[in-house]
């Protein structure tokens, strides 16, 4: 749909380079946007390819128990969302080259916040695209018709669950990638992939130019190994926030846990890489 | 996203209210369904099989025989006449849901959808409850097909309603205590609503309210609407005609949908719906949606929600577990819109000052959700003439309650 989004490019220059993309999720907020803002520079200056950025929200059903706590905390000091939007802009504005960034946002948000409204603040403060994990393909064609008249991706999600039809239809409203959930239940650390998991990314990759990046359950380089050939892209989400948990009662170690989730990122990224020697 | 004009013609056109929700879900521009990908297949299958459920004469008798010969069906339509007396107006009627077994109305639900969920083929079932009358009710209809339960309940709604905790336990379901958020309802349905992510293969989810995405507010308004059909049948055969006005209590709303639904076209019948007033109309004092609310997305329906200016859910508070709830069904929303129900509040004290006064005065102790409504009737039938008929629904008993009526009232058990 846009082929020329900043997405896209940052999934073709990966696949250029014979690998994977890799995405990290932050919580924005957690536990306070001084430390997203850092994060997003440490994670960005590390070469990640993509930043997922999630907008805390009060009862976000996908999500499993280190999500919710990160979300909790951010709201319980106090984060709104005007103030996400300042931070990120603060962010982007003083380095363009960061990685290209994806609000991850409940449409509760984006609905009370105001659609339009929502997507110029999205689109001024540097976000690249949305994902909106609770408006399902079917009610989402107003808000992608809205998003890319203003050059914002809208990333369509396709779950395990998800018959042939709906995901030929959601193939078909999406841009910038694909998100395919790797498992039937919430976010959150998993140890195994489930073996569907590889059959349905082959079936979606005949049906479609867009990238197909997995999220859910990811945490391990032989995770993401295991995924080469069959997916685009990895997004990682609730094994950096529970990195972050520590800081809510120490905020002194704060360098040293973004520097750790840094080297947990760079580790992460080279086993993106089939060539790299760390893909095990 | 844009709102439908609709809305404002459809106050002239009483009549077509009763005709939603459409394929889609929508009731006017409420209901919908905004939940995770993961559900949507789930949700589609609901839909197609209570389609054909609908349409089995054999679902319908299974149904309609059950609850004559289980849940005890018709419930009375009884004249409180010391009530009336006391108020010096109206003749007040009660619908009494709480001599169904169980004890309140949300077995008319849970004894359809458990026939729903044989019918699936699936095992297990889930459900949230608030004041633990869903959750028993749930509990009670896996007991009698044979169904795997599990029902998520908020640790402060399990201190205040142990009674039915215990009650869940001995009907051999498990509950899960949900230490999240404000540990009530609103916590319970987010619980429920996650494992069902992933355990939809298997396993049905009874919500217990005409709340959460289609086809859900649709399918437990239909379940529910055997009391407003009975009711108005009773009426009839009682006073001759239909009643001034009906008054029921709204958390989610179920008991209400059903008491109303069958009226809707009767544009002549007032309807009322009482919502929890709580202890003031500031945030967090109540829990009064309609009344104090916005329009906005909660457990995957489009309707009104008490949210702060970012689209975070506010808490809320009230005396009543089951009414304690920031969200409302979407149909609520729609009629309210529509103009065709007025949504009231009244407060913590005023209810349990119901609470009181139908037990003393009838000797029928109701639950604290049903004393919304009975607050209400007490306020407003001395102001009506004597041969007006208002019947409030006692969606269920009060046995529950009287721990922590107790309580509430500085008193030894």
């Amino acid at each position: 749909m846009s082929g020329e989004s900043s997405i896209s490019l940052r999934f073709a220059a990966a696949r250029a380079q014979g690998r994977m993309a890799f995405m990290p999720f932050v919580a924005a907020g957690d536990p306070g946007l001084e430390t997203t803002a850092a994060l997003i520079r440490e994670l960005s200056s590390r070469g990640v390819d993509l930043i997922e950025v999630g907008f805390p929200y009060s009862d976000p059903i996908a999500d499993g128990p280190v999500i919710q706590a990160a979300y909790t905390r951010a709201l319980g000091r106090g984060v709104r969302v005007a103030e996400i939007f300042e931070t990120i802009r603060s962010v982007t504005a003083a380095e363009p080259q960061t990685a290209p960034l994806v609000a991850m946002v409940s449409f509760a948000i984006m609905l009370r916040w105001g659609i339009d409204r929502f997507l110029d603040d999205s689109l001024h403060s540097g976000f690249a695209g949305l994902i909106v994990p609770d408006l399902p393909g079917d009610e989402a064609a107003d808000l992608a018709g809205a998003a890319h008249a203003r050059g914002l991706d809208l990333v369509q999600l396709i779950a395990p669950t998800t018959p042939p039809e709906r995901a030929e239809r959601i193939l078909a409203a999406s841009s910038g990638f694909v998100y395919c959930i790797s498992i039937a239940g919430t976010t959150g650390v998993r140890n195994e992939l489930p073996p569907e998991l590889k059959s349905q990314l082959t079936w979606l990759r005949d049906r479609t130019e867009l990238p197909l990046a997995v999220g859910f359950g990811i945490s391990r380089p032989d995770q993401i190994a295991a995924l080469q050939g069959a997916a685009d892209g990895v997004i990682v989400g609730s094994a950096i926030v529970r990195r972050l948990e520590r800081l809510a009662d120490d905020p002194s170690q704060r360098d040293a846990v973004i520097r750790e989730i840094g080297d947990f990122a760079a580790t992460m990224l080279r086993a993106t890489d089939p060539d790299s020697a760390e893909t095990v | 996203m844009r709102d439908f004009d609709l809305m404002a013609q459809s106050h002239t056109s009483v009549p077509v209210l009763s005709q939603v929700p459409d394929a889609s879900g929508r009731f006017g521009e409420f209901g919908r369904r905004f939940v995770p990908e993961t559900l949507m297949r789930a949700l589609e299958e609901l839909t197609e099989e209570y389609d054909r459920a609908r349409r089995d004469p054999e679902f319908g008798k299974q149904l309609d025989h059950l609850l004559a010969t289980y849940v005890g069906r018709p419930s009375p339509l009884y004249f409180a006449e010391r009530l009336t007396e006391h108020c010096g107006g109206a003749g007040i009627f009660l619908k009494r849901e709480d001599v169904n077994h169980t004890g309140a109305h949300k077995i008319n639900n849970t004894i359809g959808q458990a026939l729903l969920t044989l019918r699936m083929g699936k095992k297990r079932v889930i459900a949230e409850t608030g004041a633990g009358q869903h959750g028993v009710a749930t509990a009670t209809a896996c007991a009698r097909f044979g169904l795997e339960c599990c029902v998520y309940m908020g640790e402060e709604d399990i201190r205040r309603q142990r009674l039915n905790v215990f009650n869940m336990k001995l009907l051999g379901a498990e509950v899960r205590p949900v230490s999240a958020g404000s540990r009530t309802l609103r916590d319970a349905t987010n619980e429920a609503l996650r494992d069902w992510m992933g355990s939809v293969a298997t396993t049905h989810y009874i919500i217990g309210s005409v709340v959460g995405p289609h086809p859900f507010p649709m399918i437990v308004r239909d379940f529910q609407s055997v009391i407003g059909r009975e009711a108005r049948r009773q009426c009839l055969e009682r006073v001759g005609r239909l009643p001034n006005e009906i008054i029921a209590c709204v958390g989610g709303g179920s008991n209400a949908a059903g008491m109303f639904y069958p009226f809707i076209d009767d544009a002549a019948v007032e309807l009322t719906g009482v919502e929890a007033g709580g202890t003031g109309p500031e945030p967090g004092r109540h829990a009064s949606t309609l009344s104090y609310g916005t329009r906005g997305v909660l457990h995957g329906s489009y309707s009104y929600v008490l949210q702060d200016e970012d689209g975070q859910t506010l808490d809320v508070h009230s005396i009543s577990a089951g009414l304690d709830y920031p969200g409302v069904g979407p149909e609520h929303s729609y009629w309210k819109d529509s103009g065709r129900v007025r949504y009231v509040s009244v407060t913590d004290d005023e209810a349990l000052a119901a609470f009181q006064k139908t037990a003393t005065l009838e000797g029928i102790i109701p639950a604290v959700e049903s004393s919304h409504a009975l607050a209400q009737a007490l306020k407003t039938a001395g102001q009506r003439p004597h041969d007006d008929v208002v019947i409030v629904c006692v969606s269920g008993r009060g046995d529950k309650d009287v721990q922590e009526v107790a309580r509430l009232l500085g008193r030894e058990l």
